[in-house]
């Protein structure tokens, strides 16, 4: 086989498919998406046509030429293989300027696909992405150009290129396991539970530890009994002490059982059919309801709220609100909702969603000398798939019983997160492993685990009752939250407590409730996903307005308008929130007024149209239109504390480098950063690297979540750029003051090693908001949704990357088109059904229609330049929006999240009659 | 994905083909490779090294080799097919059928025919083509034999079918006079290009219309109705729906209520398209 030019000699295993046999002879381009032929991340030529290389018999190719990302410039088609070896393909160069990636893991494969197929490419159908919407790929495949080149100093607020973009769309840049294989890997596999709540009553490994191959099998009598979450957090606290690495209970089918640790990953598979088992089964309850009422079976009896944070385990519920505030003069929400003009109460639900992050969790351990000369223990070294690099550090050292010196934490490029990364899942396992056998020890999740294994949404059912006056002023709005948050409290109380706060915030109404709990289940555990809460919440509030509207007549936009908080508003959720969120500005207003205008006129001539046919040959007879809106509102970093720490150096090459500890997954912090540090120090954007992610050279960082990426350690990063720039314009005044290049001249010979560094605490926090538009036709006869316009309106501050921006909005909307529509993890006595992406649905390209996006124009006092965080955010105003739509085309208003065809048929009660 | 097995043997001949203990046929590969092999599985024989000519037409009619993988069928048999006429009007939906299917074209490059039929599922696409154009499959048995079975009798309930171990599906053969046939092609799915969740296929015979149920089924439905007699599918329908709770296929691509009312819509579509001209 010749791979990219290169012959390999080495002959495939029998079962092999070439996806793996290409990646054991180094071409690492070739990504893992599924393993199952759904997602095309392992795309490549084989013999000039693209084939999804995981369902390719190894044995067939043995005479093939293969061509992967890294080879497409040189051997692809048209391509020429005497140039630079790192040449692009027109199609990778198309994906650059296009900014048609995130967190780019799809990318190898989307390229190799599109250069692959004579045009018209089409739908793309067998190429997956989770983080772009699709928007910008459409855009790679139509050639045009989003992104621009800025002058030096003027990269802020320019839609500069990503810096890692011509190794990610050339399948070069190093993911978690991208580097090359360390000599003498071992791998793990890990039996999972076949119950959803049972007690290990013996377990035998010895037959296991005897097998081919195998260094070590784990169960719960060989592990540290250290209770802990595999939540992160910066205060460990805020999540229940409720998890063992193997406990002797299980509590969801798929939890680990055994671990066994061999030199290929089927020997550790074989080991584990030894592993021998005895299990006492226990009641198991899967509806959270239930949980939590007497009698239900017990999933952590003994919790308790001052030792292991769990609010109330006779109940099963790990954290619990229960508020009620009436500003003075006002009676309470029964009161209020009494003597209201109109009132509404329903019940809303939301489904379990997968993040669907295309590069599965992963991670890979190992033993070295340790970085300080002279350091007599090894330090333990984590490779890992993580948001939060420092926080899980920190917690292995817990957990492990080590000094946090003796422990490194490395995030390559992460392949996407949504929140799914912000968890300790697979380290703890491989760094155990390491230390035991003293070899470098690799746990690479399969597709199906991430189904089975690790957490997904907090499926959630939300009670509404809102009142208003005659004039659609609010009079009282109340909630009453179950959250399911499975057999682990995870996130629980986070989730619980974010999802309910932006929401009801965001409404002025004298009288206000809050009723909300968080219930352990034998399900699978629910974590933090993109929104933390507020979408499932916001779905249902959003809902209710809409109907209040509705039945006092006033147009859903306006009646939002009457009832928003304003600057100066105080924050009351089911009392007033003190802390220390602002409003460091304030866009929703005009987030308002521009999604009215956009979906009152046209679609703007520079937008392609949704890829149906045109209207007027279809819109007739059983389909029904209607528009809908929805808003959101989010704090821009998540409360108590977001530490992180930037320094700026000039390199020996002149350059400088930017060290921080955030990770980059796609939400194109790198890219700020670089801008930012461009900005202050008056350089190109290509003379600034960014080194993150990485505990032994970056300054502690909180990590990668609730959106402060930008805001958080971007404020670090301008502070230490300003600071260094100052120090060097004072170094090098005497020569060169008022040169704006000045910089530029001396740097390289002179000032090599100077820096400068600066922190941020996270803290004030400031509010942003996001409302979304659609139009829609619903089919009454088949319950099909054609989204005919889609406007989203982001009050972001001062926008630091346009393009960059325009797709986290994209990828944000697409991704809670998903959810709203079509996405859910089905799941039968605690056993997940769906478990692969091809029973899941999550979008693909022809599922995803061209939303235009909009800023507000606002600067925010708190964020670097006047920006705020926009990564979350966009998810949550659209599953609301699209039921609101929904319901003004039918008059049936869907309350149930996914709105999918059957569901919708049944709810508008249509017939087949012809 | 990996499997994990032991063997691989590239058949050649005839005598290839007869499976030693714990070895199963490989086909294209696109569903073996996706997913855990079962216990018990140890080895494949690769049917595709047989080098069975992918399809041929001739006075009798069409044959497709087991081993055709779907991308050959489309560009080949189904180039063939036609709207308006000729004598290969019924491949006119040939490339709907491939398309029904929620693998991309890459994997279609790879996927068998054969192999899309012995998986026997209900959203499995060839059923419901060769079905609809009453083609019987040509099964080579371990003894050396060989028998024929209508393809239409293939599927015995939801992901088995009627092969025993060891028994290959040779080739499917389709009549010369099917070929001339009027087809229709319907399906819906919960996404646009997701999973089928209900498919009519259907065929012009004479004053009759074959209409074939797949994937809203467990089975193939094959209902004769005359031409136009939308009373009469009606009640073929009806007659499905009498047969129980397990009448109309149920999974995550969609209720069966929802299956039933969709397939009762498309087969109204189809019979109509295929009435008088």
């Amino acid at each position: 086989m010749r791979i990219d030019g290169t012959e390999a000699t080495a002959e495939p295993r029998p079962g092999q498919c070439l996806r793996t046999y290409l990646r054991e002879q180094g071409a690492t381009a070739v990504k893992k998406g599924c393993d199952a032929g759904d997602c095309g991340a392992c795309t490549v030529l084989l013999d000039g046509a693209p084939v999804q290389s995981c369902l390719v018999p190894a044995h067939r190719a043995a005479d093939a030429e293969v061509v992967t990302a890294a080879g497409l410039g040189r051997f692809g088609p048209g391509g020429d293989p005497d140039a630079d070896p790192e040449a692009l393909h027109p199609v990778q160069r198309a994906f650059v300027e296009a900014a048609a990636f995130q967190c780019g893991f799809c990318t190898a494969g989307l390229v190799c696909t599109v250069a692959g197929t004579p045009p018209p490419v089409g739908e793309l159908k067998g190429n997956l992405c989770r983080c772009t919407g699709y928007r910008s790929i459409r855009d790679a495949l139509a050639g045009r150009v989003n992104t621009e080149v800025a002058e030096p100093g003027q990269a802020f607020g320019r839609a500069v290129v990503a810096p890692a973009a011509a190794r990610v769309v050339s399948g070069r840049e190093a993911y978690t396991l991208d580097e090359p294989a360390p000599p003498g890997l071992l791998h793990v596999a890990v039996l999972g539970s076949p119950h959803p709540h049972a007690r290990i009553i013996r377990i035998d490994a010895t037959a296991a530890r005897r097998a081919p191959g195998v260094h070590l099998v784990l169960t719960h009598h060989d592990v540290p009994d250290t209770l802990y979450s595999t939540a992160r957090h910066e205060n460990r606290l805020d999540d229940p002490d409720d998890t063992r690495m193997l406990d002797p209970v299980l509590r969801f089918v798929g939890q680990r059982v055994a671990v066994a640790v061999a030199e290929t990953p089927r020997q550790a598979r074989a080991a584990l059919a030894l592993v021998d088992v005895e299990y006492e089964t226990l009641p198991a309850v899967f509806d959270p309801e239930a949980a939590r009422q007497p009698g239900a079976p017990l999933i952590h009896p003994g919790r308790t709220p001052d030792e292991h944070r769990v609010a109330d385990a006779s109940r099963n519920v790990v954290a619990q609100l229960h508020e009620e505030y009436a500003e003075p003069g006002h009676g309470g929400v029964d009161a209020a909702l009494a003597a209201s003009a109109a009132t509404v109460e329903g019940t809303w639900t939301t489904d379990r969603v997968n993040h669907v992050a295309l590069e599965t969790h992963g991670a890979r351990a190992w033993l070295s000398p340790g970085p300080s000369a002279g350091a007599e223990q090894p330090v333990l070294h984590v490779r890992t798939s993580t948001q939060v690099p420092f926080l899980v550090r920190d917690e292995l050292a817990r957990l492990l019983d080590l000094p946090e010196e003796r422990v490194r934490v490395v995030a390559g490029r992460v392949g996407g997160g949504f929140g799914g990364k912000q968890e300790l899942l697979v380290e703890d396992v491989v760094a155990l492993a390491a230390l035991r056998t003293g070899r470098p020890v690799q746990w690479e999740l399969s597709r199906e685990q991430q189904f089975t294994m690790v957490p997904c949404r907090h499926p959630m059912r939300i009670g509404v009752r809102a009142g208003a006056d005659a004039d659609g002023h609010l009079t009282a709005l109340a909630i009453d939250v179950l959250a399911d948050t499975g057999a682990y409290g995870n996130h629980a109380p986070g989730v619980l407590f974010h999802g309910v706060h932006e929401s009801m915030a965001v409404y002025r109404a004298p009288n206000k409730r809050v009723d909300a709990e968080s219930v352990y289940t034998n399900n699978v555990p629910s974590g933090a996903f993109r929104g933390y809460g507020l979408g499932q919440v916001q779905f249902a509030i959003e809902g209710a307005i809409d109907e209040l509207a509705a039945r006092l007549g006033i147009d859903p936009v306006e009646m939002r308008r009457r009832n928003v908080i304003r600057p100066g508003d105080p924050f009351v959720v089911g009392r007033p929130v003190d802390g220390d969120l602002e409003y460091g500005s304030y866009g929703l207003d005009q987030c308002l007024d521009l999604v009215e205008e956009a979906l009152a006129r046209e679609p703007s001539p520079v937008e392609p149209p949704p890829a149906v046919e045109p209207v007027e040959t279809w819109l007739h007879g059983e389909w029904s239109v209607g528009t809908g809106v929805a808003l959101a509102m989010i704090a821009t970093i998540p409360p108590r504390g977001h530490f992180t720490h930037a320094r700026v150096t000039v390199g020996a090459d002149g350059d400088f480098v930017v060290d921080v500890g955030t990770a980059e997954f796609g939400n194109g912090t790198t890219t700020v950063h670089a801008q930012i540090a461009a900005t202050e120090l008056g350089v190109p954007v290509d003379r600034v690297r960014v080194r993150s992610s990485d505990t032994a050279t970056a300054g502690y960082d909180t990590g990668a979540f609730g959106s402060a990426g930008s805001v958080v350690a971007g404020l670090a990063v301008q502070r230490a750029a300003q600071s260094l720039k100052t120090t060097l314009d004072s170094l090098s005044a005497g020569h060169l003051s008022g040169r704006t290049d000045a910089i530029a001249q001396i740097a390289s010979t002179q000032l090599a090693g100077v820096w400068a560094e600066a922190t941020h605490d996270g803290s004030p926090r400031s509010v942003a908001f996001n409302v979304h538009g659609f139009r829609v036709a619903v089919h009454r006869g088949t319950g099909e949704v054609r989204i005919l316009r889609s406007v989203h309106a982001a009050d972001a501050g001062v926008v630091i990357n346009p393009e960059q921006l325009r797709g986290q909005i994209d990828g944000g909307v697409g991704q809670a088109l998903g959810s709203a529509m079509t996405e859910r993890m089905v799941v039968r006595d605690g056993v997940v059904v769906t478990r692969t992406l091809r029973h899941y649905r999550m979008p693909q390209l022809s599922d995803v229609p061209v939303t235009e996006v909009l800023f507000a124009d606002t600067v925010d006092r708190l964020g670097p330049r006047g920006a705020k965080s926009m990564s979350e955010a966009p998810y949550n105003p659209v599953a609301p929006a699209l039921a609101n739509a929904i319901a003004d085309a039918t008059g049936v208003r869907p309350r149930d999240l996914p709105i999918q065809r059957d569901r919708l048929w049944e709810l508008l009660g249509a017939t087949s009659d012809r | 994905m990996d499997l994990d097995i032991d063997t691989v043997r590239t058949a050649r001949t005839r005598a290839d083909c007869v499976l030693r203990p714990g070895e199963v046929f490989l086909g294209g590969g696109t569903f073996l490779y996706s997913e855990p092999v079962p216990a018990g599985v140890t080895g494949l024989v690769d049917l595709t090294g047989m080098g069975w000519e992918p399809w041929s037409v001739d006075g009798s009619g069409l044959r497709v080799a087991g081993t055709c993988t779907l991308e050959e069928l489309v560009s080949g048999p189904g180039a063939l097919g036609t709207d308006t006429g000729g004598p290969y009007r019924a491949l006119g939906i040939v490339g709907q059928c491939v398309a029904a299917l929620t693998l991309s074209a890459k994997v279609a490059r790879t996927a068998t025919v054969g192999g899309n039929l012995a998986l026997g599922l209900p959203a499995g696409s060839m059923v419901g083509l060769f079905a609809a154009l009453s083609a019987r499959a040509v099964v080579w048995t371990p003894d050396g034999g060989s028998r024929e079975v209508a393809v239409s009798d293939l599927v015995t309930r939801a992901g088995v079918v009627e092969l025993a171990r060891g028994e290959v599906i040779r080739e499917i053969r389709v009549t010369a006079t099917v070929l001339r046939q009027r087809t229709a092609f319907r399906r819906v799915s919960l996404t646009t290009a997701g999973r089928t969740a209900a498919m009519v296929t259907g065929c012009r015979a004479g004053d009759g219309v074959a209409l074939v149920l797949t994937a809203s089924v467990p089975v193939p439905h094959v209902l004769l109705v005359r031409a136009n007699d939308h009373d009469g599918l009606d009640r073929r329908l009806g007659w499905i729906t009498g047969l129980g709770d397990g009448a109309w296929y149920e999974d995550t691509h969609g209720s069966r209520e929802w299956r039933a009312a969709m397939t009762r819509r498309l087969a109204h579509e189809a019979l109509d398209e295929l009435g008088d001209v």
